[in-house]
């Protein structure tokens, strides 16, 4: 697996995904500065946690329109996989590659806290090494983690099985205790926890790492071990 | 020269973290007639364009391309000439 880590100004999670995939997952990971303008030969696309543009105007409001989002936008749209994790989900909604939202945490307060989640599909490229409905636990830390999208919309998501993580004590409000969505076809995921932060015991935990599995298995066809 | 003023809030049906906190502070402190509480964005921009109409025009691209995210947000400005 070929990943290509996306580097914003102001990502600050991008050396951890490259330490996850690279040390961890003995995967080949490049870091792309969000100046780019190719992702050509990747096979996976990672959009980082962090503050990218200093959270000006909105969460993910700028990095939207950074040069490399075109190829990401193709990236995607040619079916390649795509996952943003918290600044990286905001992105990914203000660009319309996600539907929805996120708005600050109803208690007005910086969450940093380990969340444990429920996988609520275990069927996505995403979250294939998990069992259906397995609770796992991964660090949350997020200010504007508040999934919101209207009510058709949720609606769709439900019906179409696009809810990939549940949170088991909702931590900031989401509609749905939502806490990580694929697109409609299934090859864009937005999640505000870090699974790259749950990668080895000396972190508190590895059920992060079935992020990772899910994908290797997905852009490999390999069998995959499951997880929890 | 074309001045807008864009003003950006939550739709109605979000529910604004903020302006529920500002309510609640204002009941405590015996505010107690505020019956709501909408917090938003002012922008103010100047622009040169052709005419009135080709102002409002560009000023709400942007809001829909930039200054507003429409999934929860909503917009309104007013546009008017001004000597430069």
């Amino acid at each position: 697996m070929k990943a290509a880590v996306v580097s914003f100004p102001g990502s600050n999670c991008d050396d951890d995904l490259i330490w996850a995939l690279e040390t961890v997952c003995h995967q080949a990971a490049t870091k792309v500065l969000a100046s780019a303008t190719t992702l050509d030969g990747f096979d996976l696309v990672l959009l980082p946690g962090g503050f990218s543009y200093g959270d000006y105007l909105r969460s993910g409001a700028i990095a939207k329109f950074a040069p490399i989002m075109a190829a990401v936008r193709d990236f995607a749209a040619a079916g390649g996989y795509v996952i943003g994790i918290c600044n990286g989900f905001q992105i990914l909604t203000e660009a319309g590659l996600l539907p929805g939202a996120l708005q600050a945490n109803t208690s007005l307060e910086f969450r940093c806290a380990q969340a444990p989640l429920v996988v609520a599909n275990a069927e996505t490229a995403f979250s294939n090494a998990y069992a259906d409905g397995a609770t796992i636990t991964l660090p949350i830390a997020h200010g504007e983690g508040n999934y919101y999208a209207d009510p058709a919309t949720l609606a769709a998501l439900e019906a179409n099985h696009q809810v990939v993580f549940r949170y088991a004590d909702n931590p900031n409000g989401s509609l749905n205790d939502i806490a990580g969505i694929v697109n409609a076809q299934g090859n864009v995921l937005g999640m505000m926890p870090h699974p790259e932060r749950a990668v080895e015991a000396l972190l508190g935990g590895t059920d992060g790492l079935g992020v990772f599995d899910s994908l290797m298995a997905a852009t490999k066809g390999e069998p995959h071990v499951q997880h929890a | 020269m074309y001045k807008a003023e864009i003003d950006v809030s939550y739709k109605p049906s979000v529910l604004d973290p903020k302006a529920a906190v500002i309510q609640n502070t204002l009941q405590r402190l015996g505010q107690t007639n505020v019956q709501s509480v909408v917090v938003g964005k002012h922008f103010v921009l100047t622009l040169t364009a052709a005419d009135q109409a080709a102002a409002e025009a560009q000023v709400d691209a942007i809001c829909d391309q930039m200054l507003a995210n429409v999934n929860m947000e909503s917009y309104r400005y007013t546009v008017q000439a001004v000597t430069a």
